[in-house]
């Protein structure tokens, strides 16, 4: 499922215009991550993927469906967006209930629903707390909550609004799991993130964002190693991206393995 | 004698079946910069609400042993006398923001409001607590319409504007970008050197280690490890309890094995880094 989006621009109703001019594109299986500056309009961005939010000029296709002529409901059988925090989210007395939700609402089969829920609940290691309400939960496996419930709904885009957000290693991992596990599949997840270093290691492709416009769209290597230009969306590179750089390695490199292998030779 | 004093402190909430924090016993000096560090749900938050008074005057639930911040004793106060030393940053900055304001001026201003500072002087405090988070360009914003990390600041200054004699922070900078992040942990040393008492819960250890006098390391509602910062991040034993590693300090230690790190210790920031790594054919 391929998202195009042509010359967007969005104006919030107090005047400020938000995103002035976005156009990318973004093919089906594509591992996505956002990254930019507080305000520079990445939750904007995303919230038109799913309609949330529409153009106040250009267009976001999803498909072949234009958002400014689909419904939020329709979409939601094609991306699911996972909102920064969950309790602006969960709402069901108990967490087999809460995920149910999604897919009973794309008129998808008991089988069929019985199958997404249980997967779902295996790839966040809910399994165990099907009948909590998700509000005894800790915001950790509220998080984990959240995810489920979109990922049950077996959408070809996944979209995760900063879900690693005060997550502690563990559950970094985990949430990694649950990505590099939606890539096999076959899924498009775009991720907005803070998290240079978890970018680095889980993303091929990261666009980062400026003040409303597209600053650099590319492969993860060559767009985290623009040290001065991702300065303006005050972004920096990962940890050993910038080690690399200190010591004069001559490729930019991303994570543990390319740093020590470039070491040795 | 030492700011805050926690003696045996053991905690439960009301309605659950195990103490959340446990024997706490901790120290901390006037003036002092401590990062508190652990897994989800090693009682970090617990611990910055005993602190902020909110546990056990506002949560109730079963509390023993003292706490002790500016040679008061918390069960002898009452948490509109404790806030009047004490600042706490939520977590969830949505949780803060008061909901009766309607810019982010007002907004900061309305814990001076409450106090009974005069109006002149409000209106200073809040305008140089703006600038020193460099949200001066949000005054006349809703607070609801910003983004979390501009809401986070927001949320910081609003207690920083207090003054409180104790700021506790609980993961302010969780939504912010790299470079905010960094300007945050600036703003925060920069209160300890002019005397404030800082305890602040996070997870970016790059720049506990460049910021911060001591570490506290939680888990499971007790004080793991305790000391200066780069002793305690690069311990093995934060490794293997599930603790997040700054970047450096997990390749150094592989890079230990392969004969590509030459140093003893190993490091948690940039500098450190640089000075200890080592090219094969060098």
């Amino acid at each position: 499922m391929k998202i195009q989006i042509d010359n967007l621009r969005f104006t919030y109703p107090t005047g400020l215009e938000v995103l002035r001019g976005i156009s990318l594109s973004i093919e089906a299986g594509e591992q996505v991550a956002i990254v930019g500056q507080n305000g520079a309009g990445k939750t904007t961005l995303v919230r038109h993927f799913n309609g949330l939010l529409q153009p106040a000029s250009g267009s976001v296709m999803i498909g072949d469906w234009d958002t400014k002529k689909t419904s939020v409901a329709k979409l939601a059988s094609r991306v699911g967006y996972v909102f920064q925090n969950p309790d602006e989210q969960l709402f069901s007395k108990d967490v087999a209930t809460e995920i149910r939700f999604g897919p009973r609402n794309l008129g998808y089969s008991k089988e069929k629903i019985d199958e997404l829920v249980t997967r779902a609940l295996a790839l966040t290691e809910l399994s165990d707390k099907t009948e909590t309400n998700p509000y005894d939960l800790s915001p950790t496996w509220r998080k984990m909550v959240a995810l489920a419930s979109v990922i049950a709904m077996d959408t070809p885009i996944v979209i995760f609004d900063e879900p690693t957000t005060g997550q502690d290693a563990v559950n970094v991992a985990r949430i990694a799991h649950v990505i590099a596990e939606l890539h096999r599949e076959g899924k498009t997840v775009i991720t907005i993130t803070h998290d240079i270093d978890f970018c680095a290691e889980n993303f091929e492709r990261v666009i980062a964002l400026s003040k409303g416009q597209i600053l650099l769209d590319g492969p993860a290597r060559e767009v985290l190693g623009q040290e001065e230009i991702l300065a303006q969306t005050y972004v920096d590179p990962p940890q050993l991206t910038r080690l690399g750089k200190r010591l004069g390695l001559k490729e930019t490199v991303r994570n543990q393995d390319e740093f020590l292998s470039a070491m040795r030779k | 004698m030492a700011f805050i004093n926690l003696q045996n402190v053991t905690y439960q909430y009301p309605l659950t079946k195990t103490p959340v924090l446990q024997n706490i016993n901790l120290q901390v000096n006037e003036g002092e910069f401590v990062a508190v560090i652990g897994p989800n749900g090693a009682g970090k938050s617990t611990l910055c609400y005993a602190l902020a008074g909110f546990v056990p005057h506002f949560f109730k639930g079963e509390i023993s042993g003292s706490i002790e911040v500016a040679g008061v004793e918390s069960s002898k106060s009452t948490l509109d006398e404790w806030v009047m030393n004490v600042g706490l940053a939520f977590q969830n900055p949505f949780n803060q923001i008061s909901g009766a304001k309607y810019t982010v001026f007002e907004e900061i201003a309305f814990g001076l409001e409450n106090s009974g500072v005069p109006r002149e002087e409000m209106k200073a405090r809040v305008e140089e607590a703006m600038k020193l988070t460099d949200i001066s360009d949000l005054a006349d914003r809703s607070p609801y319409s910003l983004s979390g990390g501009q809401q986070q600041r927001v949320a910081l200054t609003s207690i920083l504007v207090m003054q409180p004699k104790l700021l506790v922070l609980d993961e302010p900078t969780s939504q912010m970008d790299p470079i905010g992040t960094r300007e945050v942990f600036s703003v925060v040393r920069k209160m300890a050197e002019g005397g404030m008492t800082v305890v602040m819960v996070e997870h970016k250890m790059e720049w506990i280690a460049q910021f911060a006098d001591r570490v506290i390391a939680l888990k499971d509602g007790q004080i793991l490890l305790e000391g200066k910062p780069n002793e305690v991040l690069t311990s093995n034993i934060l490794a293997e309890n599930g603790f997040g590693v700054s970047r450096y300090t997990s390749t150094a230690r592989e890079a230990k094995k392969q004969g590509l790190w030459r140093k003893e210790n190993l490091p948690v920031t940039l500098d450190e880094a640089v000075e200890g790594f080592v090219k094969r054919d060098e």
